[in-house]
């Protein structure tokens, strides 16, 4: 596949890991903290920490929509399904998210509701224009990435006067939970030194939008594709960058990311979308500013508003080390249930069951590492 | 979630709001609504049935040049990582 396999080269690969073990700084650690569940999955997927130097360490972040998206969330949407009957359409990914009760998208289903997986929002639109006397929820879930195509079903749903559609939206912004894991310090600090930066939510708000981590917070941060070239020319960037002491935002992923970002995209989120003024996050609390909801514009099309949705507080599984995961205080292999109860057939976490989340990685890709080379690695980095 | 791919456009219908790719010899119907001055033969980066930005070849070729340039860099330090 053009694009995809030029990047994905095993020689290049070699000299990338080469050029990194001759240029870090053997007197230091490098900590870098990979936002994105995607960049995750790749460093795992094609094995970059193991070409890396035992200094250069990977650690992962919460930017995974469907492992910060609070069990509550979940819940609300079970409870739609079994007090209003609707028809709720989601993406494939939430399907199996756990709930409280040790339920699921997934129970629910087997239990009688109707439940669709779709591939677009246009999957949703078509729903309920083929079942007009159902009420369709669809459930929106994504950081920036996914919203575009969220608010044009919005606008089409109010040009066509599509009264029976409705979206349940748990958009989230990826900024603030940026600046949220700067923020902390003492020992819930993730003690990183620079940021490999989103992908494709960057190619919506821009390069620009992280120029905070390097003026407030004094990170750098390189913004990275997905394929495993660019995790790795990326890490380089940020290696240099850390051995110059230079601090700036950079960009490796020049083929899809500019500096403003996609401001079509941009303008159509900012009609039908403003903050909503707090949101929780699994594992980074409730945060100010960190989500969006739909404007009153747009009102008719809020399932939040039309079914008077409440929200529901739900305590994650006693043991289950999800939320310090996805501050980057722990690794997977810290947890308990790792492997034992909880697997991706049987997740008792987020983490394990977004293919995204850092415990999917571990278990697919990871789980046969030797584990007293991993704990020696921490120990040292810490 | 964010996971997206590069794709051919191999049509266009009238007005261009919806394009035809190719992605590895699949035909898929996506919205081009978000991106603007869709042609035939652009690479567009798809995410949910949506096009979310096109694919700059030159960019891409100067990423790719950047990994040229490490054939000269590996000659004068050879190091395996341990």
């Amino acid at each position: 596949m053009k694009y995809v396999n030029e990047f994905r080269n095993g020689d290049i690969a070699a000299k990338l890991a080469r050029v990194i073990a001759s240029e870090v700084n053997t007197d230091r650690n490098y900590r870098l903290m990979e936002f994105c569940g995607g960049h995750t999955h790749a460093i795992f997927r094609f094995g970059i920490q193991d070409l890396m130097p035992d200094n250069v360490n990977f650690i992962h972040g919460p930017g995974c929509p469907v492992c910060v998206l609070p069990k509550g969330r979940i819940d609300s949407a079970i409870k739609l399904l079994q007090e209003h009957d609707v028809i709720l359409c989601t993406y494939a990914d939430l399907i199996r998210v756990p709930a409280s009760k040790q339920m699921s998208l997934l129970k629910a289903k087997a239990d009688g509701a109707d439940i669709r997986m779709v591939y677009s929002t246009q999957d949703a639109l078509n729903i309920a224009r083929q079942n007009p006397e159902r009420q369709v929820v669809f459930f929106a879930i994504g950081f920036e990435t996914t919203t575009p195509p969220t608010t044009v079903a919005i606008q089409q749903a109010k040009q066509q006067g599509l009264s029976n559609f409705s979206v349940f939206c748990n958009h989230l912004l990826t900024p603030p939970a940026m600046r949220h894991i700067l923020q902390q310090d003492g020992d819930q600090s993730a003690n990183i030194d620079g940021i490999l930066g989103p992908s494709h939510v960057s190619t919506i708000i821009g390069s620009q939008a992280y120029n905070f981590c390097a003026t407030e917070y004094h990170i750098p941060i390189v913004i990275a594709g997905f394929e495993p070239l660019d995790v790795m020319q990326s890490t380089l960037m940020l290696i240099r960058q850390l051995n110059n002491d230079s601090v700036t935002v950079e960009n490796e992923y020049t083929r899809v990311v500019t500096p403003k970002g996609n401001r079509k995209a941009q303008a159509l989120m900012q009609e039908v979308f403003e903050l909503r003024p707090t949101f929780e996050w699994r594992g980074l609390g409730m945060m100010p500013d960190s989500a969006l909801q739909i404007r009153d514009a747009y009102a008719e099309w809020n399932t939040e508003k039309r079914f008077d949705v409440e929200s529901i507080v739900s305590s994650d599984v006693k043991n289950c080390l999800c939320p310090a995961i996805l501050r980057g205080l722990n690794k997977p292999t810290d947890c308990t249930l790792f492997g034992t109860v909880c697997t991706p057939e049987n997740p008792m976490g987020a983490c394990m069951v977004s293919s995204e989340g850092s415990c999917a990685a571990y278990w697919s890709y990871g789980r046969f590492r030797q584990p007293g080379l991993r704990a020696s690695q921490l120990e040292k980095s810490v | 979630m964010c996971l997206a791919i590069p794709a051919i456009v191999t049509a266009l219908n009238a007005d261009s709001s919806i394009a035809t790719v190719d992605l590895s010899g699949v035909q898929k119907e996506v919205s081009t609504v978000l991106v603007d001055d869709v042609e035939i033969g652009d690479y567009l980066l798809i995410h949910v049935g949506f096009a979310l930005h096109k694919l700059s070849e030159e960019e891409a070729q100067s990423t790719l040049a950047l990994f040229e340039e490490l054939d000269a860099m590996n000659a004068e330090e050879p190091v395996l990582p341990s």
